[in-house]
């Protein structure tokens, strides 16, 4: 088969996977996720092949074919596919995370276990009794109710986020980022029987699609400069040097204008400053939705798109001082990172505290690339998407041992995702827990061993040698509280002794949970290898630098590697280890959030974004559309003056009526002057005519006769 | 002679209505059985025309029949489709084949739905409705369309009025009836104008395309004809028939209402005015978009805060009209040729949404959004169906609304990209309405009041649904079936407006 058709067929097996699930299979369990996870597995095949072919080849640029699609005028709009290095790269990790995560929701929506005793389609199981063999009763984990749904809606999202990394034009990337925003509406309001699940899937549809409509608008505007949504089109030199020398907007260039807007739908699905309210509140997901949305997909989506839109960010950079487009996202990107990160502090939901390091984390990717450092920030891209859906999936499996305890002693009012219920799950849960410390160390950046220390070292590394001093310290220190918080985590977690009953009895998950933990651990540290820098001190040059070379292909101009210093790598070193350190030093000994000295109001209520929103924006939207549109202007004006004229008219016809045509026609005209004065008198005296005498009549006919033969015989004939 | 298909589709439901009037009324599933046949053998002839019209010959008007009718005046029979109206008869097609499926309903006393009051009336008044619609858009005419215009609307009098929602039913049909008479007349003065200053005793638009006009004779005249006839289409300010008028409406009305009605009155805005007086359209398009743009935006606002589900529908019909209207303004080929799809889409969608709006309703008795719930459980293919039509409403890609809407905003950033910025705030406000409306309706616990006395939908209305939603995601899926027909409509405008 050939590569390019290969690329083609990648993205439909979860599509595939999708229908028949809905269509056909949803009443068999075993069916629907055989299905799912086959399907999954062949694109991931497929992934690794195409992968595999591109890394073989040398000086690889890219695989493309396309089709005629939408006709425009005279031309036909042509929808394809291409894989560059970028490309497979990102394939690369999309294919390995998306099928873990397939694999790992068997067992986190616990296949094989007996249906629920009270469980309800739209609700989280609440466990099944069961009768063993001795006839003791216990209460174990219930399968979940529409088991079947949710293997559908992944693969949904899964051929969203395919067809995304696939798209050779912006267009259909497009399609795939619809795809997936609307199927993180339907995933993260999964469980729609309980209220805060409705309200966060709708919070993240409208906060994602208020960045798509600037994308849209991005799109239609590089339509109408360029005539074209291919991106080989665009990246030309010529093109990207017209428009970076054509005046838009702020005194932005064209380029800068249409990086910005797209830029702003990378603002809402990867859930930057100042929309990234939704993603935390996404959390309410089963937690193979959040693994996918934080960590493969959605927001990865948005930083990949940026990436795409590299050429167009950079068009009028001359490699002296950011320019406009470039500093803002630089700044939104710096600024999300920091910000973020101290909300993570004061978090005590274990899965909060990932969502808002993921936030974080991608910050730092979107500052990378507002300073340029593009080799840098899609390293991150991928080193983040291998952690952080290992840390998910490894907060699901604590949440899964949690429950089991929860269910064992009866007491639901343990919330088994506060980490302070936690405690010592070291010893109850080793695979979760090794696996976990390795994906939070590497989102740390504990040095040399994991990928996130290279990865994040480098954008360190590039901020620090091009000068970019803001940047440089805010991530810093937004990567110390990164290291910080991660340990107090893990610390809260997994260390000490268990600090509630539950986290006692808690127990470690099943193989289909536990092996992708394994796997996707293996590469939160391996993958960091690619990566080296050539000149890092020892191990520099050992390993080639492949992601550089590799990715770098995929500019038209490869990209110069940085020189090395130490102050970036020492700074690097520090405030990983440091942050690590400190975490444990201030969490091992506290025992409930009144001993956490940072559960800070204003951490806490994540500085009120959510308030200042309602208040700003909702309050007045829904004013807007209710009191203003529909009671003034519908009701008051326009009905107002349709009424007014309805009164008129009515009041026009009533006068008549009432004053002239009931007075002066009808009682006047009609019954006074003609009944009553003219006819009536008349009629009284013809009345006297009759008499029902036949004679008279007969005598009035004679002289009728007789007048009429006169009349006749001197009119014609005389 | 060729066959006279478009003559035979425009006069087979009046024949229908007529043989349904001779059927004793007690027979109702005879008079049903009538309707329903009839209303298939249109589908199927209108899906022929729209097969067989040939997008290669850039020829203008296709099947094109005359019959000489009152030739001293210069009135004639004549009937032609082009690449902007093929489209809307197979709609029309569409939309009179489902709202019968949809209105047979249940003979159950305890859970009635559907037309059960009187159906051979309704469904003669109704036939005779679509015989005036076909006639509109299958008329090349001036004459005809005005005639088959009046016959279109009339009908819808009596339908809302008999029929309709008790509490609203006289007002709403009154204020409809009354909008659209005054529009009607405002343009005929306009057509009449244009008659006696073409000086060719002829009211064949074909001719009267040119008839060069003076510019003044154009601006002067564009503005009466087109908004007389875009009050049918539902413009800002003259748009408070229609929310008015859906609500009252019984649910094929309604159906029909949306679905194809108000794109009567785009379509002969566009017909007779921009392409008649196509100076005049250029001096005003400014004018147009402007209204069109505050229709978008307006309308989408009021539907966010309505929580009766029919006046939802019908403001954002409104919303979408007004995008019909701003691709219309535009005058470029991306805008009109989203306008053209967009009405077809629309009329697919806003039909399935006032569809499943009526399955509810009849089951419920309230349209009110806060009263309903848990509908996804007990009526999964009508809560397919409706998220569905919402995708298309948000113009999603992958549906129909996608196809439409992009390249309406595109023509738009053409002539005003902040117009485009501001109308796009629609899609924002369109999205919040429908996933607050599908989760309130169809996924949120489903309230004591209605538990157990909600039942499925008929297999008769699944068909509909099907048959609804398969040309949304068609089109979607393959914009190829319909964007190439709809640019050799399109091509004929540029050509009239000068190769603007």
């Amino acid at each position: 088969m050939t590569t390019e058709l290969l690329i083609w067929l990648i993205p439909l097996p979860p599509a595939l996977a999708f229908f028949l699930i809905v269509l056909f299979t949803n009443k068999s369990k075993a069916l629907s996720h055989t299905i799912a996870v086959g399907a999954a597995f062949l694109s991931w095949l497929g992934s690794m092949v195409v992968f595999f072919r591109a890394v073989g080849e040398e000086h690889f640029t890219a695989f493309a074919s396309s089709i005629p699609w939408l006709p425009t005028g005279d031309t036909w709009f042509r929808i394809g596919v291409s894989i560059d290095p970028l490309g497979a790269a990102v394939l690369f990790f999309v294919a390995w995370t998306v099928l873990m995560i397939f694999l790992y929701s068997v067992g986190y929506h616990n296949f094989g276990q007996p249906k629920g005793d009270h469980d309800r389609a739209g609700l989280p199981p609440h466990g099944a009794t069961v009768t063993d063999e001795h006839g003791h009763k216990h209460t174990v984990l219930s399968v979940e109710p529409m088991y079947s749904r949710f293997f559908a809606f992944i693969g949904l999202f899964a051929f969203g986020m395919y067809t995304l990394v696939v798209s050779d034009n912006l267009l259909t990337m497009f399609v795939g980022w619809e795809i997936m925003g609307l199927c993180s509406y339907l995933l993260i309001g999964f469980w729609y029987g309980k209220p805060s699940a409705r309200a966060a899937a709708i919070k993240a549809f409208m906060t994602t699609r208020i960045g798509d409509v600037f994308m849209l608008l991005g799109i239609a505007f590089l339509y109408k400069a360029t005539g074209t949504l291919t991106f080989s089109e665009i990246f030309t030199e010529e093109t990207l040097h017209v428009l970076a020398n054509t005046p838009a907007f702020f005194g932005l260039s064209a380029a800068g204008a249409i990086a910005i807007l797209l830029f702003i739908g990378t603002v809402g699905k990867s859930a930057q400053w100042p929309l990234h309210v939704w993603l935390p509140d996404a959390m309410e997901g089963p937690t193979p939705v959040s693994a996918m949305i934080h960590a493969a997909t959605m927001v990865s989506a948005g930083v990949y798109a940026v990436l795409r839109m590299f050429p167009l960010l950079t068009a009028d950079f001359t490699g002296h001082g950011l320019t406009t487009a470039m500093s803002v996202v630089a700044f939104i990107g710096a600024f999300t990172a920091l910000f973020s990160a101290t909300i993570a502090v004061a978090q005590n939901d274990i899965k909060r505290v990932l969502a808002y390091s993921t936030i974080s984390q991608l910050g730092f990717m979107i500052a990378a690339l507002g300073i340029g450092a593009y080799i840098a920030a899609a390293f991150h891209l991928i080193t983040h998407a291998f952690f952080k859906a290992l840390l998910f999936l490894g907060s699901g499996s604590v949440i899964h041992g949690m429950e089991h305890g929860v269910l064992h002693t009866g007491n639901h009012h343990v919330d088994p995702q506060d980490m302070f219920n936690m405690g010592g799950l070291r010893k109850k849960m080793p695979i979760t827990f090794w696996t976990f410390l390795i994906g939070g160390f590497a989102l740390s950046g504990f040095p040399i061993l994991t990928a996130g220390f290279w990865s994040k070292d480098e954008i360190l590394a590039d901020a620090f040698a091009h000068g970019h001093w803001a940047v440089f310290i805010t991530l810093a220190v937004a990567a110390f509280l990164t290291a910080f918080y991660t340990m107090r985590q893990i610390t809260l977690t997994f260390l000490g002794e268990p600090r509630t009953k539950e986290a006692e009895h808690a127990h470690e998950t099943p193989w289909t949970m536990t092996t992708p933990l394994v796997i996707l651990a293996v590469f939160a540290i391996g993958y960091g290898w690619v990566g080296i820098p050539e000149h890092f001190p020892v191990l520099g040059g050992i390993l080639p630098n492949w992601f550089h070379e590799f990715v770098g292909g995929t500019l038209l101009e490869h990209p110069e590697a940085v020189e090395f210093s130490w102050i970036p790598l020492g700074t690097s070193l520090l405030v990983a280890l440091g942050g690590l350190g400190l975490g444990w030093l201030v969490y091992r000994n506290v025992k409930s959030p009144a001993e956490d000295r940072l559960q800070i109001p204003a951490l806490k209520n994540k500085w009120y974004f959510d308030e200042a929103y309602d208040f700003l924006f909702v309050k007045p939207a829904y004013w807007f559309a209710e009191t203003f549109t529909y009671k003034w202007m519908d009701k008051g004006v326009i009905d107002g003056i349709l009424h007014f004229f309805g009164k008129a008219a009515a009041w026009i016809g009533d006068t008549l009526r009432n004053y002239i045509d009931s007075i002066l026609i009808n009682d006047w005209i009609a019954d006074k002057l003609s009944h009553q004065w003219t006819i009536h008198p008349a009629a009284r005296a013809v009345r006297r005519v009759q008499t029902g005498r036949i004679q008279q009549y007969m005598l009035a006919s004679i002289g009728v006769l007789f007048v009429v033969g006169v009349l006749v015989y001197y009119f014609f004939m005389a | 002679m060729t066959f006279p298909i478009l003559s035979i589709i425009v006069f087979i439901p009046m024949v229908a209505a007529v043989i349904m009037l001779l059927i004793p009324a007690e027979r109702r599933n005879e008079t049903r059985a009538v309707a329903l046949a009839a209303a298939t053998f249109d589908l199927l002839l209108s899906a022929w025309v729209y097969v067989q019209y040939l997008v290669n010959e850039m020829t203008g008007y296709q099947f094109i029949e005359t019959y000489k009718w009152l030739p001293q005046l210069g009135i004639s029979l004549k009937f032609g489709v082009d690449g902007m109206s093929a489209p809307l008869v197979m709609l029309t097609g569409i939309v009179m084949f489902t709202g019968v499926l949809i209105s047979w309903g249940v003979d159950d006393k305890h859970h009635p739905a559907g037309i059960q009051d009187r159906p051979r009336e309704f469904f003669a008044f109704l036939f005779i409705l679509a015989s005036g619609v076909f006639g509109v858009f299958a008329s090349l005419d001036l004459f005809m369309l005005f005639f088959f215009y009046e016959i279109a609307v009339f009908p819808m009098y009596l339908l809302i009025a008999i029929w309709g929602w008790i509490k609203t039913r006289e007002y709403a049909a009154m204020k409809l009836t009354l909008y659209l008479f005054i529009g009607s007349v405002i343009s005929l003065v306009g057509a009449l104008a244009m008659y006696f200053a073409s000086g060719m005793n002829s009211f064949d638009m074909l001719l009267l395309e040119k008839a060069n006009f003076s510019v003044n004779f154009q601006v002067a005249w564009f503005l009466p004809v087109f908004f007389g006839f875009a009050v049918l289409g539902g413009i800002w300010p003259f748009h408070n028939w229609s929310p008015d008028g859906h609500v009252a409406a019984p649910t094929a009305v309604s159906m029909f209402h949306a679905g194809v009605l108000m794109k009567l009155g785009a379509f002969a805005a566009l017909r007779v005015g921009i392409m008649l007086l196509p100076e005049g359209a250029k001096y005003w398009s400014w004018l147009v978009m402007l209204f069109a743009g505050i229709a978008v935006v307006y309308g989408a606002f009021i539907a966010f805060q309505q929580t009766d589900m029919k006046y939802m529908i019908g403001f954002s019909s409104v919303s979408h009209m007004g995008l019909v209207m701003l691709g219309l303004s535009t005058l470029n080929k991306t805008g009109l040729t989203g306008a053209g799809v967009q009405m077809f889409s629309h009329g697919v969608m806003t039909a399935l949404f006032f569809a499943v709006t009526g399955m509810i309703y009849d089951r419920s008795h309230t349209r009110q959004i806060p009263e309903l719930g848990g509908m996804g459980k007990v009526m999964p293919f009508a809560t397919i169906g409706f998220i569905i039509g919402g995708l298309v409403s948000m113009g999603m890609p992958g549906f129909s609304g996608f196809i439409a809407e992009f390249p309406i905003f595109m023509g738009v950033w053409y002539v005003n990209s902040l117009l485009a910025i501001v109308a796009s705030i629609s899609i924002v406000l369109t999205a919040a309405y429908i996933m607050r409306n599908i989760r309130d309706v169809f996924f949120r616990p489903m309230p004591e009041a209605l538990e157990g006395h909600i039942t499925d939908v008929t297999a008769l209305d699944k068909i509909a649904i099907v048959t609804l939603c398969a040309f949304m995601i068609g089109i979607g899926l393959f914009p190829s079936i319909m964007v190439p027909m709809v640019q050799t409509g399109v091509e004929n405008i540029l050509r009239l407006l000068g190769g603007a």
